[in-house]
């Protein structure tokens, strides 16, 4: 488990990132193109493609949560596919690889049981992207839970991403470095922990669930936490 | 915090001031060169006016270059740009030897500081062969491409892909417009300045003093299309959309707002042909505005009710962010950028036909409230993502990544 953050002496360093997108070329018109690329994409397409739309530019009540689905809904025309993928949990899954696997496996059961599947050609390409992730230290320490509603409110967007959404792919069991931090301090916390457990990710923007953490830290921790 | 950087934090957000400072230090003292070929005028001068100083404020070391050819170069360059866009026809060698001779002339001016820079960005093809008139080069060279070349004609694109193929990375607005190239191809959208005179916010008495002067009925719904008179723009099928609309709201009113045409012969004609469209409808209202009437286009955007941006074919369609900035619902094309801006039923619709336009205009002129709560969020929208804050983010993110050479992850602990 890396949370490139030691949490030494309970101390949790703020960090921040900033996402850029890069193209990798390589386009989809029909579902079988879009199944070969998935399959021989590098992870990073596959990560861009779950979670690189929160930290780059996009609309934030999405109706799908990846661009897999949404593209095999809006452009593919294929309505059973886009609702079978956007139940694909990222999360759920030990590593990308593993999370490549299940998207496979969806579409190849749909080119199986749909042979209008096959015929199906959309205008508009998938394109695959990837995404460079440059994280950077912002100077900013916290060592006690009680803190966190001090803190939370103040953080970039990029800071949560890091910490909240970027972490589920560096820990294991779709940890985020919050709770792993307050998992440091045993039993006291494990409540807050739990609570930030059940906040949904998708279909919110980053200040959103920046919002949202925060209300569950000032919940839990007191509003006399600050 | 410095006084530029104080007024974006107003308008942008202190947290996302406070992460460009972030990115910043690590490029503290870089040297950053852009070159384009015009310093006032179009999207990229627009855009460099504050991108450079806004970077020098942040402890970059930035500067901006222009260079300059006769006739036939810029002659050149707007073939170049039209064949980008598709339009085939090939280009005369006479013009690419001007194109050629006129680089080699600004590279003999511009080389010790581009050989010295540690960053360079080249807009668009009409420097993009100062790269090899500067062997001594010492850091890294971005190709910045603000064009939609989705489908270039190949002659042309082969032609400059000889001048750009050993770029250390490009930029293009959308991956559809990127490329087969030998480097990595960043993908960053542009933005608009809200500072700017065509987006800062203005005074109510501003706003009614535009109505005024265009003879704009204040107590009328009135519909916008700013854009240029280009076939592309589909400035006809609006005022289709608007009569079609006129049956149902008997008292609507259609602006449609556009640059002078003087530059461009098609132009006279397609606005020949939309005068003629609009007949002696008092509503409609075609104006010709000076390239510097940005205030005056701001102020129209804010008295519409509904910004229109029925274009067939659009590069990134930035006039759809300021309407958008400006809090209105936008309806607009279903093409190039428009489909990453306009998200129906949140921030606007998206249309095939002017059937399809006519429709959502009706629909919204029945929902002011939804209309309201659309252009709080398209303003939101733009916020977060369009703003030239993000922009030189991304610009940042990338020279960070530019420095260390990674392929997904760098961690400047």
């Amino acid at each position: 488990m890396s949370s490139n953050n030691n949490f030494k002496d309970h101390i949790f360093s703020v960090k921040d990132c900033a996402l850029i997108t890069i193209a990798t070329g390589r386009r989809a018109f029909t579902l079988t193109e879009l199944r070969n690329h998935i399959r021989d994409v590098s992870p990073d397409s596959i990560y861009h493609h779950f979670w690189g739309g929160m930290l780059g530019a996009g609309f934030e009540e999405s109706e799908y949560n990846n661009d897999f689905a949404d593209w095999c809904r809006r452009n593919l025309n294929e309505i059973t596919l886009g609702e079978q993928l956007s139940v694909v949990d990222p999360v759920a899954h030990k590593d990308l690889e593993d999370l490549r696997q299940e998207i496979l496996e969806i579409i190849d059961e749909r080119l199986a049981e749909s042979e209008i599947s096959l015929f199906l050609r959309s205008t508009r390409p998938f394109e695959f992207l990837r995404s460079l992730l440059v994280i950077f230290d912002t100077g900013k320490k916290i060592t006690r839970p009680e803190d966190l509603p001090l803190i939370l409110p103040e953080l970039t967007t990029g800071s949560i991403f890091y910490h909240f959404i970027d972490s589920r792919r560096r820990l294991e069991h779709g940890f985020d470095d919050f709770r792993l931090w307050l998992e440091g301090f045993g039993e006291d916390y494990m409540q807050l922990s739990g609570s930030l457990a059940v906040i949904d990710p998708f279909f919110s923007s980053l200040r959103h669930i920046r919002q949202e953490v925060t209300e569950v830290c000032l919940e839990k921790l007191g509003r006399g936490a600050i | 915090m410095s006084g530029l950087l104080e007024e974006y934090a107003k308008v942008a957000g202190q947290d996302v001031v406070f992460q460009l400072q972030q990115l910043a230090n690590h490029l503290k003292g870089k040297k950053v060169v852009h070159v384009n070929s015009t310093r006032v005028g179009g999207g990229v001068a627009e855009i460099l006016e504050k991108l450079v100083p806004l970077s020098n404020e942040l402890g970059l070391d930035t500067s901006w270059e222009v260079i300059s050819g006769a006739d036939d170069f810029y002659h050149c360059t707007k073939a170049m740009h039209n064949a980008l866009q598709g339009y085939s026809a090939p280009i005369a060698q006479n013009l690419l030897d001007a194109y050629e001779q006129t680089n080699r002339d600004n590279a003999e001016k511009l080389r010790p500081q581009l050989e010295d820079a540690d960053f360079v960005f080249i807009h668009d093809p009409q420097p993009a062969p100062l790269l090899k008139l500067c062997p001594e080069r010492r850091g890294a060279w971005v190709w910045r491409c603000h064009i939609d070349a989705s489908r270039p004609y190949r002659p042309v694109w082969r032609y400059l892909r000889k001048h750009v193929s050993d770029y250390d990375a490009s930029i293009f607005s959308l991956p559809n417009f990127s490329q087969d190239l030998p480097h990595p191809q960043y993908i960053i959208p542009p933005s608009i300045d809200p500072l700017s005179d065509k987006n800062i916010d203005l005074p109510e008495e501003d706003v009614e003093k535009v109505k005024k002067e265009f003879g704009i009925d204040p107590n009328r719904p009135m519909i916008l299309q700013v854009s240029r008179f280009d076939r592309f723009k589909d400035p006809v099928g609006v005022i289709e959309s608007y009569r079609l609309s006129r049956k149902f709201n008997p008292d609507l009113q259609l602006v449609l707002a556009g640059g002078s045409a003087s530059d461009d012969p098609e132009g006279e004609a397609v606005l020949e042909e939309v005068r003629t469209a609009a007949g002696d409808d008092p509503d409609i209202k075609v104006l010709l505005l000076p390239p510097d009437a940005h205030k005056t286009i701001n102020a129209l955007q804010r008295a519409a009710d509904i910004v229109i941006q029925k274009s067939v074919k659009e590069g990134f369609g930035l006039t759809v962010t300021e309407g958008l900035w400006k809090g209105k619902p936008v309806i607009g094309g279903n093409t190039g950028g428009i489909i990453l801006q306009v998200i129906s039923y949140h921030t606007g619709f998206l249309v095939n036909t002017p059937q399809g336009a006519a429709l959502r205009i009706r629909y919204l002129l029945r929902r002011r409230n939804l209309m309201q709560e659309m252009g709080i969020k398209a303003k939101e929208f733009v916020r977060e993502n369009y703003l030239l804050t993000r922009q030189l983010r991304e610009y940042l993110t990338l020279m960070v990544s530019l420095q260390h050479k990674a392929e997904y992850r760098i961690e400047l602990i």
